[in-house]
């Protein structure tokens, strides 16, 4: 595992700049992955209250955003950082905005939650519902894991699960699709779970942009728009 | 990466080898180490190969090669005493003047080593010359400052000739709105800055090839800084330049490629751009990031 000293400058404040950045950054990355495991529940559970709390954290995720975004904005122009700490800076300043993005699906994830258990029957597909939000919620778990570990292979296996997500999204898709035709009185109900599907597999993106961001982070590698083999092979061609 | 900047296979500058040896420099095994990254040009202007020097007993450079380009901007960073102003003195002979100073190594201006002993110096520092510290104009009036060098070099003929190398140079250095109309009056009477500048006239006079810049800008504030900056800019497009600075934000914003010293090696030289968002040595990264080498 690649170590990028952060705690290491002369100047005391600098390290601790830069290390309540990354803490706030971690720490938002808690507040979003517990609110999928809320928006999630919610739905399935048909849980009212649950729904209404993760649209209250939305509130709090959006202020730590614009807080991390000025931190960011604070040590640039106060330290002119350079190098691992300039890759550090930006990679946070990016990453969170994915993290808020996730707040966001979690937040429509929870609306459709309050959609749903307005209407009188339980429509079809909250098994899918379930499965996609673990794993989602797992990747995003991983992705925030390797961050604080500065570990690509981690990180690589995000983008790799994320994959697999997108086919366990279009498994789900499919099922539901043959469910609206046999009876189209059911195409209003799964339109909801369909909504909740659809902002799982965005969160699954986020988690794996965040994981690219890794690369940048601790190999100086922009691997964006990248396959995993691809991003693989850069960074074995750096190993190298 | 630069077309212009290739590896030269003869001296093996992988990471690989850097990782393997460099990172454990100390002063005891200084003999183990190889310069990291891309020290080497196509279209040298100058080449330095196996660059040792000696202040008496004590050595003060290690085996240091590196090619600046032409028209290309290097700059020299490292800490105080890394052997990058004693580097850059040696591009056009100023260590000379330093009776225990031993220099050793090929210094090639185009195809001529200029460190050979029958070198003649003179015109050797009107091909090279250099802008120092602290604005040093000569005691005379602006216009015999920038008419001083190309006088004693005989450039110009006539009074009419001389007069076009005062105000080409003036302007090439920014300087010619400023001081226009006031030519006659002493050259100290001039603000830092504008003595900055007055100082880079007076070397461009003499039509050099390369300009040395020794911490050009340290004793300016920001505005005069910019101003010299832009300059450098504006000068690359005819000029090759070696500048050692203490700014390493400087460095960032002037240089086409950056030089990182260490304890009298030449520890890492690349792309700018590379050396300030993923450089391939640890101590470099430990420099620039202002960390415990």
């Amino acid at each position: 595992m690649d170590k990028l000293n952060i705690d290491r400058h002369i100047s005391q404040q600098y390290n601790t700049a830069l290390d309540d950045l990354k803490t706030e950054f971690l720490e938002l990355g808690g507040i979003v992955e517990q609110q999928i495991v809320n928006a999630v529940k919610a739905i399935t559970d048909v849980d009212t209250v649950l729904a209404q709390e993760v649209m209250t954290t939305e509130k709090e995720v959006d202020e730590r955003e614009m807080q991390l975004d000025d931190l960011c904005t604070q040590i640039i122009a106060r330290r002119q950082p350079t190098a691992s700490d300039l890759r550090l800076v930006m990679a946070i300043s990016k990453s969170t905005r994915d993290l808020e993005r996730i707040g966001d699906e979690a937040n429509k994830i929870a609306k459709m939650a309050i959609a749903i258990s307005d209407s009188e029957d339980l429509p079809h597909g909250f098994s899918e519902l379930r499965n996609l939000g673990r794993h989602v919620q797992e990747i995003v778990n991983d992705s925030l894991t390797a961050f604080a570990r500065y570990d690509i292979d981690m990180a690589l296996k995000v983008v790799n699960k994320d994959k697999e997500i997108d086919r366990e999204y279009a498994t789900a898709m499919r099922e539901l699709i043959t469910y609206m035709m046999e009876d189209p009185r059911n195409i209003s109900r799964s339109m909801n779970v369909i909504w909740a599907l659809r902002s799982l597999e965005r969160i699954g993106d986020h988690a794996s942009n965040i994981s690219e961001q890794i690369f940048y982070l601790v190999k100086g590698l922009d691997v964006r728009h990248q396959t995993p083999d691809e991003m693989a092979q850069q960074v074995n061609k750096q190993r190298k | 990466m630069n077309d212009s900047v290739i590896k030269e296979p003869a001296t093996p500058l992988t990471a690989e080898k850097s990782k393997a040896k460099t990172n454990v420099i100390t002063e005891e095994n200084s003999d183990a180490y190889t310069t990291v990254g891309q020290a080497f040009s196509e279209k040298a202007k100058m080449s330095m190969r196996d660059v040792d020097v000696f202040y008496g007993e004590k050595q003060a450079i290690y085996d240091v090669n590196l090619d600046i380009g032409t028209n290309e901007v290097v700059a020299m960073i490292g800490p105080s005493g890394c052997g990058k102003s004693t580097f850059l003195r040696c591009l056009n002979r100023m260590n000379d003047t330093i009776d225990t100073c031993k220099v050793t190594g090929k210094f090639l201006l185009e195809d001529q080593d200029i460190n050979d002993k029958k070198m003649d110096v003179v015109p050797l520092r009107a091909r090279v010359g250099m802008v120092f510290q602290k604005p040093n104009p000569f005691p005379k009036s602006i216009y015999d400052n920038v008419a001083y060098g190309a006088r004693i070099h005989g450039l110009a003929d006539r009074k009419s000739d001389l007069d076009d190398i005062v105000e080409t140079s003036l302007q090439k250095a920014g300087l010619w709105n400023e001081v226009k109309d006031r030519l006659q009056q002493p050259g100290t009477s001039l603000s830092g800055g504008q003595q900055q500048r007055l100082c880079i006239a007076r070397t461009i006079a003499v039509s050099p090839e390369v300009i040395l810049m020794d911490e050009p800008c340290s004793a300016l504030d920001p505005i005069a800084t910019a101003r010299i900056e832009e300059l450098i800019d504006e000068l690359s497009q005819n000029y090759t330049i070696a500048i050692v600075t203490h700014s390493m934000q400087q460095a960032a914003r002037v240089s086409h490629r950056t030089a990182y010293f260490h304890l009298g090696k030449l520890i890492e030289v690349n792309e700018t751009e590379k050396v300030f968002t993923n450089p391939d040595h640890d101590l470099t990264e430990a420099y620039i990031t202002g960390r415990f080498g």
